[in-house]
């Protein structure tokens, strides 16, 4: 017959749904009781990865729908050190309604009876046609307007800078050498979260109101953006191609309402795809829990499959019929796990609104859930695979023997491939989804690494138990020689508790070590040779008299100062950079620039020569070594940079080395002085003081240069601290999300081990062992293997520390022994606590009723 | 009888069944002399293995009185029962009833051990190698056939020494020439050692190698019937 090969299929195909049928409705009958720990840890990993994506994509949402009130226009045009020229005001005119909006850092400085008070602002200059979108929400309530207006110029402020400065309602306080009134608190500014992360809190004045106030001259630090509000219907992208039409010059910076706050959806896009990883980890660590359940269900169903092949099923049936039925309780993990992850964002969207910096529009969003349901279909598969496979070929003999348990040795050839085939899938989902695919490379790899260690480490956990459990010492010692017998005995729950919580606690690991490298990074190390202030602004005609103060201070250890521009590197070679050198962060927007005549102290040329004193030839620049590498530059190449709008080339005759991890003045690239005479520029320079001499010297330079401004170097480290600490206590969840899956695993292994317990406890009870033998054997079995899982979690963990400390932060890595010993405590706190919640059926079990059920 | 190591009083063993309460012993009075060998049969379901497992204070009587050696099983905790146990008795089963994590020697070295002897695993060794079990000290359960578990469990419950033997069909999942085998151990140990022999069997050549045996029918003692010989 021509349909041969269907009718095969259907012959393999309709009794397998037939048993698969039976063997479900079992299964419910009974609860699904051996399906519970699957449920769980399946659910609950899709459930992580699925609330994850659902806030990347409320947040993201929520940027988009917002983004013309973040930007602060539908579209925003940005110069850099300048204001907008007639030419490039009348085009933007053109487009629509415009506001100008100027942005820098300065001290704002309050004289008081008690001396001087000062702290580091961003101050927001605006015109009368600002906000474009929303409205700015002060305290007292009140317009703008009435705000600014007034004899003595009005300011609004942040209420932290006030409350610091103690300055009230109505109280002066001078920019540089121009005096505002505060005039209200702000409560809401409409475009805050475009701007990033800022080093100080807001001050919002007129801009109009800071002239003579010296802060905004030629070559000091400060952004300019035009919001515009384009006439309704107007086409986002023609609207830019007339700008670029009127404006060929370019030397701007377009953004739109469409993506109004790039920095920040990056940078949670970032975060979101990292916690997604950290999703699959604790997927992983399900995966675990599931493989764990099915082999102990087919362990179970050994009588039956070794039933149905007497009758005649083949190989391919059994494995039909029980994968369906794996199928069919992982449809219903799905359904629950995205059920959950769905309700999540919702019910902590009141937490999410007062916590997250940006509009987030919590709803149920269909595609990271049907990522997080394609994640799950992929592990449930990958994870069941095995022992299905091995339980095709329980032989129809299983019947007359009585040891229960699946076929030793690897599953047949197919089934590896497909293995093989699962994981290269779920690694590639994971990266082309993730949107950070060698990240995502390297993780897997990591936990490919670590299942692997954690394997071997459970299989020399169990080497150990059992050699120990002979020796000679442990002769009399009945309730440890028992839990070793546990551990390294067959049959025993080393493998899945080692691998479920070992994984769960080396991610947390990991991130401890990891942080407590960084902290001890920015604690130990920069305190000892970061400056206390970088002074910026500092004008040319101010730098000699500057230099004078700093130098017959006795209180500065030392003082650098070196003349910056800003430019951003163009062009390699006559060509765009990024085509030459792809995306590095020295091509990602402007960089600061130096000249000098002569290399600074200490300064070691790797290559090439400086340029001879007074030299006027061709432009010369001096690079940085490491980063010329990581760009590909050679001696000799040329670069082309935008100084203010203007092209400045010049080829490179050295290449010197840049520590930039001292936070000292580092300069990429430094140039021959006549390259950049002409262009306007200040001095930025660094004072290394002790911190009881930083209040007066901020006091005496600030007041000789009202327009200078002065960064602490602490308060900036402490800033950039807290940021850390969030990301690190995202993250932190995120790996307890991935320990509590581990938990379920490991309360699963230890529910699953209950019968064979009371039947130990059972045996022993009549051999004459007391209950307080029992349960101390028990809780040290539980001791073991906690121990097992938390040493290898700990060692796991400082290797992934070591390799992000030594290769992606570039510092000396330390173990951290609290973090460690809190990981190895706590997996033994777990093991215990999961083990002893099970541990009372045994202890009450009368031995004659267990014994007799067994004859 | 005065020297009686087991010594039961109107013994009564209700369970709870699936449909309410189930009698399973009603009023059983015996005594058992030391160093004597007694069979106990019966049609399945009589009673026997119950009637075995209060003797050895596995299953607590509901009513009556159990004395071994002078100690009131009935009156004991859990644990004084186990201490009961561990020195004076040894219990043989069907099924065997190994630790399936423990070796061979583990297996008959935990009694010796609870009990506190310093050389519980050299009398383990000896106990299997009297068993002919002596190559095999270091396999799992799972790594030996029936006869060779059963003769674990027999060294097991020997290795004490203990003045009662109980044991409940220890050849019924075992063929002809093993079951036989296991049988010559078991009276050996009882010749050899002066032990007290319960043997709850459905053979009635094993049956009759008994110095005494007692017929359970539905709970009651049918009838009591001397040995052979």
């Amino acid at each position: 017959m021509p349909a041969g090969p269907r009718r095969r299929n259907d012959a393999t195909m309709s009794p397998a749904i037939r048993i698969a049928r039976r063997e479900l409705r079992a299964g419910f009958a009974r609860g699904l009781r051996g399906f519970r720990v699957f449920l769980a840890c399946l659910a609950l990993g899709i459930a992580a990865i699925a609330a994850v994506g659902s806030v990347r994509t409320a947040i993201t949402e929520g940027l988009s729908r917002e983004g013309a009130t973040l930007l602060g226009g539908d579209a925003s045009v940005e110069f850099t050190y300048r204001f907008a020229d007639a030419a490039e005001r009348a085009a933007l005119d053109d487009l629509g309604t415009v506001s100008e909006r100027v942005e820098f850092r300065s001290m704002v400085v309050v004289p008081g009876p008690e001396g001087t008070d000062r702290a580091l602002t961003e101050v927001k200059g605006v015109d009368t046609a600002y906000p474009l979108y929303g409205a700015v929400q002060l305290d007292p309530p009140g317009p703008l307007a009435d705000a600014f207006a007034g004899e003595t110029p009005g300011a609004v402020m942040d209420p932290v800078l006030a409350d610091r400065l103690g300055l009230g309602i109505g109280d002066t306080f001078r920019l540089g050498e121009a005096t505002f009134r505060l005039a209200a608190r702000i409560e809401t500014e409409p475009d805050d979260a475009g701007g990033g992360f800022g080093l100080g809190p807001r001050t919002l004045v007129r801009t109009a109101d800071l002239d003579g106030s010296g802060l905004i001259a030629p070559g000091t630090l400060y952004e300019t953006e035009y919001g515009v509000l384009l006439p309704p219907g107007t086409d986002l992208d023609a609207a830019q191609a007339d700008l670029a039409a009127a404006l060929p010059e370019g030397g701007y910076r377009w953004r739109d309402r469409r993506d109004g706050a790039p920095g920040i959806r990056r940078f949670v896009e970032r975060l979101s795809a990292f916690l997604v990883l950290v999703g699959l980890s604790g997927l992983t660590v399900g995966g675990i829990g599931v493989a764990s359940a099915v082999r102990a269900h087919m362990v179970e169903k050994t009588a039956t499959v070794a039933t149905l092949k007497t009758l005649g099923a083949t190989s391919r049936t059994i494995f039909t019929a029980f994968a369906l039925q794996i199928g069919a309780v992982t449809l219903l993990a799905t359904v629950l796990g995205l059920a959950l992850g769905a309700a999540l964002p919702i019910l902590a969207s009141p937490i999410l609104a007062e916590r997250l910096p940006v509009p987030a529009a919590i709803s149920v969003y269909p595609r990271p859930l049907a990522e997080a349901a394609l994640y799950g279909a992929l592990a449930a598969a990958l994870f069941t695979l095995w022992p299905l496979a091995k339980a095709q070929d329980i032989r129809a003999a299983a019947l007359f023997r009585e040891a229960g348990g699946l076929p030793a040795g690897l599953p047949r050839r197919g089934y590896l491939a497909a293995t093989a085939a699962l994981l290269v899938l779920l690694v590639g989902t994971a990266a082309m989804l993730s949107g950070i695919p060698l990240l995502t490379l390297y993780t897997t790899g990591g936990l490919l690494l670590s299942f692997v260690a954690l394997l071997g480490a459970a299989w020399i956990t169990r080497r150990l138990a059992r050699r120990a459990a002979r020796a000679r010492w442990l002769r009399g010692r009945t309730a440890l020689r028992t839990a070793l017998g546990a551990v390294g005995g067959p049959g025993g729950e080393a493998g899945a508790v080692v691998l479920s919580l070992g994984l769960g606690l080396t991610v947390l690991a990991a991130v401890g070590q990891i942080d407590a490298n960084l902290r001890a990074a920015i604690e130990r190390d920069l305190p000892d040779r970061a400056p206390a202030f970088f002074m910026v602004d500092i004008q040319p005609d101010q730098i000699d008299r500057f230099k004078e103060i700093v130098d017959t201070d006795p209180a500065v250890e030392t003082a650098r100062a070196a003349p910056m521009l800003r430019g951003i590197l163009t062009q390699i070679n006559g060509q765009d950079a990024t085509e030459v050198a792809g995306d590095h962060w020295v091509l990602r927007g402007d960089r600061g620039v130096t000249y000098s005549d002569a290399p600074p102290p200490d300064t070691k040329i790797t290559a090439g020569e400086w340029w001879p004193s007074d030299y006027e030839g061709e432009n010369l620049v001096s690079f940085a070594s490491e980063e010329a590498e990581e760009l590909g530059l050679e001696l000799g190449d040329r670069l082309t940079l935008n100084v203010l709008g203007r092209d400045i080339e010049a080829r490179i005759s050295s290449f010197r080395e840049v520590d930039f991890s001292t936070a000292g003045i580092g300069f990429v690239m430094s140039m021959n002085p006549a390259a950049l005479t002409g262009a306007p520029h200040s001095w930025i320079a660094t004072v290394y003081a002790p911190p009881e001499a930083e209040a007066r010297l901020l006091r005496e330079v600030t007041e000789a240069f009202p327009n200078v401004t002065a960064i602490g170097v602490r308060d900036a480290i402490e800033r950039v601290s807290g940021i850390l600490s969030g990301v690190a206590a995202a993250i932190t969840y995120g790996a307890g999300a991935t320990l509590v899956t581990g938990a379920v695993v490991l309360i699963g292994a230890a529910a699953a081990g209950t019968r064979a317990r009371i039947y130990e406890a059972a045996i022993l009870k009549t051999v004459g062992a007391s209950r307080g033998t029992i349960l101390a054997g028990f809780a040290l079995r539980w001791v073991i293997l906690g121990l097992a899982a938390g040493l290898v979690a700990a060692a796991a963990g400082a290797a992934a520390g070591w390799g992000v400390s030594v290769y992606i932060m570039e510092t000396e890595f330390r173990f951290a022994p609290v973090s460690a010993l809190a990981i190895v405590l706590g997996g033994i706190a777990l093991t215990l606590a999961a083990g002893l919640a099970f541990a009372w059926a045994p202890l009450a079990a009368r031995p004659a009723g267990i014994l007799r059920a067994r004859d | 009888m005065s020297d009686a190591v087991l010594s039961l009083a109107d013994v009564q063993l209700t369970l709870d069944g699936n449909t309410g309460p189930v009698e399973i012993l009603r009023g059983i009075t015996l005594d058992v002399a030391r160093g004597e060998t007694l069979g106990l049969v019966g049609p399945s379901g009589s009673g026997k293995s119950s009637l075995l497992m209060v003797m050895g204070g596995l299953e607590r009587a509901t009513g009556g009185r159990v004395m071994a050696l002078g100690n009131d099983l009935t009156a004991l905790s859990e644990d004084a029962l186990a201490r009961v146990r561990r020195s004076h008795m040894g219990v043989v089963f069907q099924s065997f009833h190994l630790i399936p994590t423990m070796t061979a020697l583990e297996n008959v070295a935990t009694p010796l051990e609870l009990a506190g002897h310093a050389d519980a695993f050299e009398r383990a060794a000896e106990e299997l190698a009297a068993v002919g079990l002596g190559k095999r000290l270091e396999h799992y359960p799972s790594e030996l056939s029936g006869g060779e578990q059963q003769r674990v469990a027999l060294a097991r419950a020997a290795a004490p020494r203990p003045a009662i033997l109980l044991a409940d069909e220890p050849t019924g999942n075992l063929d002809g020439t093993t079951g036989q085998a296991i049988m010559d151990l078991l009276f050996g140990l009882n010749e050899r050692h002066g032990s007290t022999l319960v043997l709850v069997t459905h053979a009635p050549d094993l049956a009759a190698r008994c110095d005494r045996t007692i017929r359970l029918e539905d709970g009651h003692l049918a009838r009591r019937a001397e040995a052979a010989e």
